[in-house]
């Protein structure tokens, strides 16, 4: 127990420490994060009056952010497979960033919606038991089942191997194994019940599409991809942390499939929508304008053309191959989707309403400051964990020794504390030359 | 039938409630939106006496549990307690009931198109009944579209009309909450804040919604309104026979719509916009007499219901006669 206690408080201290640079993006972080705080303060006064949502458009940013935070989490799955079902070492070895940053992915989608809701204080009437839940019939009921289970799943496997891993004991596959099957799973319920959530409602034909959910799943293929290659160069940039580079091959060839599919399912989606001149007037509005009104054109029309350039980078070699190219098409595939799956597929579902009322929505300042303090936030709490990971990982932080004792080198590129490590690792010349070598991927997977 | 203006002041020989039309139409105008004009009207904020505001007083409160799970004792001393806070706010005494379903009784409502005029008269009497903000840019439970002869595209219609009705070329098509036999509100409410009483109304427990408006997304009839801010109404305009599960003056932040005035249907009475309308449109009864006004109306007129291919079931119809 004292043990744990050491353990969380080495990993706070390990937090606090860090070079200018990483004082410089934990300070604007946290300010960006405060500003985003005192914005929310006011909205809990006054109520939700203060943002631009409307009786008509009764979902605003808050909601598309968290559709588009869903995606994010696909970065557990994104890696599990490869390391887990095909065994790649090199993807074993960032697996923990992936399930991380699934972590913080469900927390930021839990808070977008809370931020959201009228009475945040009360959210325990959700909780079986002491509230009540609806479920099975609430497909946000589902969504509060499948997000929690979600996050109980991402937070132990990591948890557990982390801590095994600063203890220097061989982790017990019993332990963890099952969970990294039963995640995969669950990811994919976890998008599809998000797709539900919009398609289950018959009143608004804008999302009452069979389609909804695959076009869902696989716009996820795009963003968690795209995310993981930025997280990971800066990994590789700027701590000792190495990544191969079979895994950034891996996540661009990904890309590769992903995104002409989503431009092919957002295809299927416009001819039915457009082909027949049958109306559908919240696709009208969102791509030509309704009764006058055309506030989300400029947007939507964007998001089509990153989309398509980015995925003419993705299906072209040339372009691939060039890492600079690879991390700003990366960060423009997600703006592109964030655009298309977020804002471009909550807000026109509200417009017009059931009643054919053209009301349109921009978001203020106030609910801008939140979303971006959300985001801010999620980064924060990434950079914190993903630090405390690369130094357990790399032995820096472990039980016996780690960066308090002199004893341990922690030069770049050298593989600290492994020939310490009480885990004796059984010869195995075909594995890769990784400075990291976490014992769970060692022989029991 | 005679033309009525739905201006104030207007001559049709009935006295016309104060609607502000033109007001309404004015924000509408300027980009603003139903709710805004509870900021945009400055005035009326200053003069808010029964803002709920921050309400949370009491542990017992945040403890409160859903209306199903309260005995009388419970509902004694919230009703005892909501009534203070009334009285407290803006000086009115209140009575907050809790009128129960009567048995065997379903509730139906039927609208005349062929004679609904657009007079708006329904909508100030429900405002005025239910306890709905004073200023009319505000929420209202119904709502009266104009739409063009010919026309079932909702996105013709206009919502905002002004001038005098009803105009050549026009009908109108008041909606409000239908009462839905399989409500997608209620399936759809993520802590069974929301649900089917055993009369067919749809009402909510506003001290359990948590807000988060995903029944108002699911409503196909744009019948569900939500407190943004905390909701304004001067003293004068309280109605002080309020039902917990209706027309009670509602805290911030959760859904709130129209219950067919069950504080009134309940114990014998029509409901508001009933009562108000000049023309005869409206039709209310029990759906399940024989002979009721409302079985005649559906077994002899030309009916029909919006949205029918939702099957939502409404238990609300509209016919021609």
């Amino acid at each position: 127990m004292i043990r744990y206690v050491v353990y969380w408080a080495r990993m706070v201290a390990c937090v606090l420490k860090g070079g200018r640079l990483y004082y410089t993006w934990m300070g604007s972080l946290l300010v960006l994060i405060l500003l985003g705080a005192w914005s929310y303060s006011h909205d809990v006064v006054d109520g939700l009056i203060r943002t631009n949502m409307t009786d008509e458009v009764s979902w605003g940013i808050g909601i598309a952010n968290f559709v588009f935070c869903v995606g994010l989490a696909a970065s557990a799955l994104l890696l599990i497979v490869p390391a887990y079902v095909y065994k790649r070492h090199d993807a074993k070895e960032v697996v923990l960033f992936g399930e991380l940053l699934a972590v913080v992915a469900v927390v930021l989608c839990l808070l977008f919606i809370i931020t959201d809701i009228g009475r945040p204080e009360r959210l325990w009437h959700l909780f079986p038991g002491i509230g009540k839940l609806n479920w099975p019939s609430s497909m946000l009921a589902w969504d509060v089942v499948v997000y929690t289970g979600y996050l109980i799943i991402n937070l132990h496997i990591p948890g557990y191997l982390l801590y095994k891993q600063y203890l220097r004991q061989k982790p017990n596959p019993y332990f963890y194994l099952p969970f990294v099957f039963i995640s995969m799973f669950w990811a994919v319920t976890h998008y599809t019940v998000t797709g539900f959530l919009l398609s289950g409602l018959g009143g608004r034909p804008f999302w009452a599409s069979p389609i909804l959910a695959p076009r869902f799943l696989v716009s996820v293929g795009c963003t968690a991809p795209a995310v993981l290659l930025i997280i990971l160069t800066v990994v590789r940039r700027h701590t000792h942390f190495k990544v191969q580079e079979s895994v950034f091959d891996y996540l661009k060839k990904v890309l590769r499939f992903s995104a002409p599919l989503n431009l092919f399912l957002l295809g299927c989606e416009l001819f039915s929508q457009f082909y027949s001149g049958a109306r559908t007037p919240a696709a009208h509005y969102l791509w030509v304008g309704l009764n006058g009104k055309h506030g989300l054109n400029p947007l939507i029309w964007t998001a089509l053309a990153l989309n398509l350039a980015t995925t003419l980078v993705w299906i072209t070699p040339k372009f691939r191959k060039s890492h600079r190219v690879v991390i700003a098409a990366a960060a423009l595939t997600m703006l592109g989707i964030w655009l298309e799956k977020g804002v471009g597929l909550v807000i026109p579902a509200f417009i017009p309403t059931p009643l054919g009322e053209v009301v349109e929505y921009w978001p203020n300042l106030g609910e801008i400051l939140v979303s971006v303090g959300l985001a801010a936030l999620g980064a924060f709490v990434f950079t914190a964990i993903a630090k405390v990971t690369i130094a357990i990982q790399t032995g820096t932080l472990a039980v016996h020794g780690g960066e308090d004792s002199p004893r341990v080198p922690a030069a770049p590129g050298s593989v600290p504390g492994g020939d310490r490590a009480p885990v004796s690792f059984p010869p195995g010349s075909d594995r890769p030359p990784a400075s990291v070598r976490t014992p769970e991927s060692e022989g029991v997977a | 039938m005679n033309g009525c203006h739905a201006e104030p002041g207007a001559a049709c020989g009935l006295p016309l409630p104060d609607t502000h039309a033109e007001q309404l139409v004015e924000l509408r105008r300027k980009g603003e939106t139903s709710r805004r004009g509870l900021l945009a009207g400055a005035a009326a904020a200053a003069t808010a006496t029964a803002a709920a505001g921050c309400d949370i007083t009491s542990v017992d409160q945040f403890l409160q549990k859903h209306y199903t799970e309260l005995t009388d004792d419970d509902k004694k001393q919230i009703f005892a307690r909501l009534e203070a806070q009334v009285k407290e706010r803006s000086g009115v005494t209140v009575k907050i009931g809790d009128p129960q379903p009567i048995e065997g009784v379903t509730f139906g409502y039927a609208l005349n198109l062929s004679i609904c005029n657009g007079n708006r008269r329904c909508v100030e009497a429900c405002a005025r009944e239910n306890n709905l903000p004073n200023h009319p840019e505000e929420m209202r439970y119904i709502r009266v579209l104009e739409v063009p002869n010919g026309a079932l595209e909702l996105e013709k219609s206009d919502p905002y009309f002004e001038g005098e009705v009803p105009k050549s070329g026009k009908y109108y098509l008041p909606v409000q909450c239908h009462q839905c036999a399989n409500p997608p509100c209620v399936r759809q409410c993520p802590c069974e804040a929301t649900w089917k009483e055993p009369d067919g109304l749809i009402v909510v427990d506003y001290d359990w919604c948590i807000g988060c408006r995903y029944c108002q997304a699911a409503c196909p009839y744009h019948a569900r309104r939500f407190n943004y801010g905390a909701p304004t109404i001067e003293p004068d305009r309280i109605n002080p026979n309020q039902a917990y599960l209706s027309n009670r003056i509602r805290p911030v932040g959760v859904i709130e719509k129209c219950t067919f005035c069950l504080q009134r249907t309940r114990v014998g009475r029509f409901p508001a916009c009933l009562e108000a309308c000049p023309t005869g449109a409206r039709k209310f009864g029990d759906l399940n007499d024989p002979n009721g006004e409302l079985r005649k109306i559906l077994a002899t007129k030309r009916v029909y219901v919006l949205k029918e291919d939702l099957g939502t079931i409404p238990h609300f119809y509209y016919f021609f006669a």
